[in-house]
């Protein structure tokens, strides 16, 4: 380690060594106590809390990526499709779109007059998970056998053909006059999540909305830690590293490959659950290839591999595309006397801090330590000359 | 089991070892090119056996076929007795197999321990729900794990204040340790070791003999070697195969193959 230049992050980390071991559990519950509290901070509606809301979502899919992407090493380019099968989730098992059935499963009393099927969204929750577990087996499966760009190619395909099918879903006939997706035409008027005596949903007050996801979060990152740090987690590390030296140290290559890419996706499917019943509708029209680069986009700005770093860059980019170029600088080109909106280049602005960051700090802004190693280490000396160590092994 | 059983008359029976590892018959074939033609094996247990031969003799094929990495185009192979032909690579570790690469084949980006760790892997139980909720049990198999892997880094020499150090930071002598501690984690019968002795000193060299010897003794270990070092291999195994063109040329006792005049030619060339 002592080869690596001190960073500001480096001396934080050196500095934070030395503190006692309980110093990180008081110094996490403190930033829950905050998160708790952040409504009250900055009002309970209104545009930031709107955009709050949505950036911790996208830190959940961002976690849920860097699973796959910065642990796993298989890159993802596909990773819309859990997105929009979450959604669907909440379409399905939470709306009046399969209006023929009539299946309620704890929910309120207005809810439960209701065609359709009704889920309690813990249900729902569980429903996207799995469903999009078995998706991300499904498109890990053809890619057992490809490495890098090839899988990038694979999971791109998968990706438009769910978008493909969530557009045209709504020709794809289920029996009963009943059809796959609605399309571009959206299933609209999803159920609110009901979880009664401790929260009321409503589009008036932000605050339950809030609390549910920040929960998601804190657990979605406390799995995340776990997995990483155990025998499960070694093997991906080990696997992006040298995969045939992984298979021949008894590391099970499909079992392994096939769990990151269902964990991955299920984080997906989590938060894409939210973001149906959140958004109240499902749209096939968001469910297009640029939300997987813009996941990506935050895993690799928050730092490939980077647990802390994936929360960072979801919640930056969330807040970038949902509060900073709508809310704050959208009118900042005509007061340049520019004839456009910040909103219709926000791509363009996507792609140029993807750029900064690979320019500045292509580890990330939280970096994961091994890969900081990767771009920054120094090659020891006795390298240079094979062979001429005082000792042999023995 | 008891090919190797002394049946002179007179002298009690000295036990022979049972064998851990018979290849038959073993054949690659890529495409037009044979490279590997018909080699049979058989390891006793408790020995030191060599796979010599010039570059490109398929030594390396062979190793790979052996640990599953690719599979024969014809033979069997039994391990302890099972047939692991065509099975995977992490199968055949779990069975006892394990092996070391002819160049490193570290995880660079993992600590020296955590290396050593990835081999207990086949030795430990935790799966994702395991790691997630760490029950008392997990804890346990982990801290074990870890145990283990400073304990094997202790036994093949690696000083203590590399432990935790990124395996692409240490020296290469000690990467050497390192994969070799790696392969012992897995508790194998059998150790194969590809070209241990690459860029290494003869004094080097000389000591890895011994320390081979060492490990035999010390964990009742198989030891399987591809070596170029003639100096090793004749020191150090009981056995020799040699290779040439993918073709079992000479085996037997290190004294009878090296003076045997089809290897000399392999090696050397044909006389005038």
């Amino acid at each position: 380690m002592s080869a690596l230049p001190a960073t500001p992050l480096a001396k934080l980390r050196a500095l934070t060594g030395r503190l006692p071991a309980w110093w990180s559990r008081v110094l996490a519950a403190a930033l829950i106590v905050v998160g708790v509290a952040v409504p009250f901070l900055f009002g309970s509606n209104g545009g930031f809390m709107n955009a709050t809301i949505i950036a911790i979502a996208y830190a959940v899919m961002s976690l849920g990526l860097n699973i796959v992407v910065g642990i796993a090493g298989l890159l993802d380019l596909g990773y819309v499709a859990f997105y929009a099968l979450g959604a669907y989730s909440v379409g399905w098992f939470g709306s009046e779109f399969f209006a023929k059935a009539q299946v309620h499963v704890l929910v309120n009393s207005v809810v439960s007059t209701l065609p359709g099927v009704h889920l309690n969204f813990l249900l729902i929750l569980v429903a996207a998970a799995l469903i999009c577990a078995l998706a991300g087996v499904v498109i890990g499966l053809p890619t057992l056998r490809l490495r890098g760009d090839y899988i990038a190619i694979v999971t791109l395909a998968f990706g438009e053909i769910i978008y493909v099918i969530a557009v045209n879903g709504q020709s794809v006939s289920i029996g009963g006059g009943m059809t796959l997706t609605a399309g571009n035409l959206g299933i609209s008027a999803v159920d609110s999540p009901y979880f009664p005596g401790i929260a009321q949903f409503g589009l008036l007050d932000l605050k339950p909305w809030y609390w549910l996801i920040l929960v998601i979060l804190l657990v979605a990152v406390f799995v995340n830690l776990r997995a990483r740090d155990s025998r499960l987690g070694r093997a991906w590390i080990a696997l992006r590293e040298d995969e045939v030296a992984a298979v021949s140290m008894g590391i099970p290559l499909v079992r392994t490959k096939l769990l990151a890419y269902a964990m991955g996706a299920g984080f997906g499917g989590i938060s894409g659950a939210f973001l149906g019943t959140y958004t109240t509708q499902v749209n096939a029209s968001q469910f297009q290839f640029g939300f997987s680069i813009f996941i990506l986009a935050m895993v690799i700005i928050g730092g490939l591999g980077s647990i802390w770093g994936a929360v960072t860059g979801g919640l930056l980019l969330g807040y970038i595309n949902n509060w900073l170029i709508p809310d704050v600088l959208n009118n900042l080109p005509s007061s340049f006397g520019l004839n456009f909106q910040l909103t219709q280049v926000e791509f363009g602005i996507f792609g140029f801090l993807l750029v900064i960051t690979m320019v500045l700090r292509p580890q990330g802004l939280i970096p994961e330590r091994r890969r900081r190693l990767e771009l920054t280490s120094v090659i020891p000396a006795e390298d240079a000359q094979l062979g001429s160590e005082p000792e042999g092994a023995t | 089991m008891s090919a190797d059983m002394a049946t002179t008359p007179g002298t009690p029976p000295v036990p022979a070892e049972p064998l851990i590892l018979t290849a038959e018959g073993i054949t690659k074939q890529f495409g037009g090119l044979i490279a590997v033609n018909d080699v049979s094996l058989d390891i006793p247990a408790r020995s030191i056996v060599s796979v010599i031969g010039p570059n490109g003799a398929g030594k390396t094929t062979f190793f790979n076929m052996l640990t599953g990495l690719i599979r024969p185009t014809s033979g069997r192979i039994t391990l302890n007795g099972r047939n692991i032909t065509r099975a995977r690579p992490d199968v055949i570790t779990d069975r006892g197999m394990a092996r070391t690469f002819q160049n490193i084949r570290l995880f660079g980006a993992m600590t020296a321990v955590e290396n050593v760790m990835i081999g207990r892997h086949v030795r430990m139980r935790a799966g994702l729900a395991g790691a997630i909720v760490r029950p008392p049990w997990v804890r346990a198999e982990e801290r074990a794990a870890r145990d283990r892997a400073r304990e094997l880094l202790a036994y093949v020499g690696l000083p203590a204040e590399s432990f935790d150090r990124y395996a692409s930071q240490l020296p290469y002598g000690d990467q050497r340790r390192v994969e070799i501690a790696r392969a012992l984690a897995t508790d194998p019968s059998l150790l194969l070791l590809d070209e241990p002795t690459a860029g290494m000193n003869p004094r080097e060299s000389a000591e890895l003999a011994g320390f081979m010897r060492r490990l035999r003794d010390d964990l009742d270990l198989t030891i399987l070697l591809i070596e170029h070092d003639m100096k090793v291999v004749m020191g150090v195994s009981e056995r020799v195969t040699v290779l040439n063109y993918g073709k079992k040329l000479a085996e037997g006792d290190p004294a009878v193959v090296r003076a045997d005049p089809a290897v000399i030619e392999a090696y050397l060339g044909k006389e005038g």
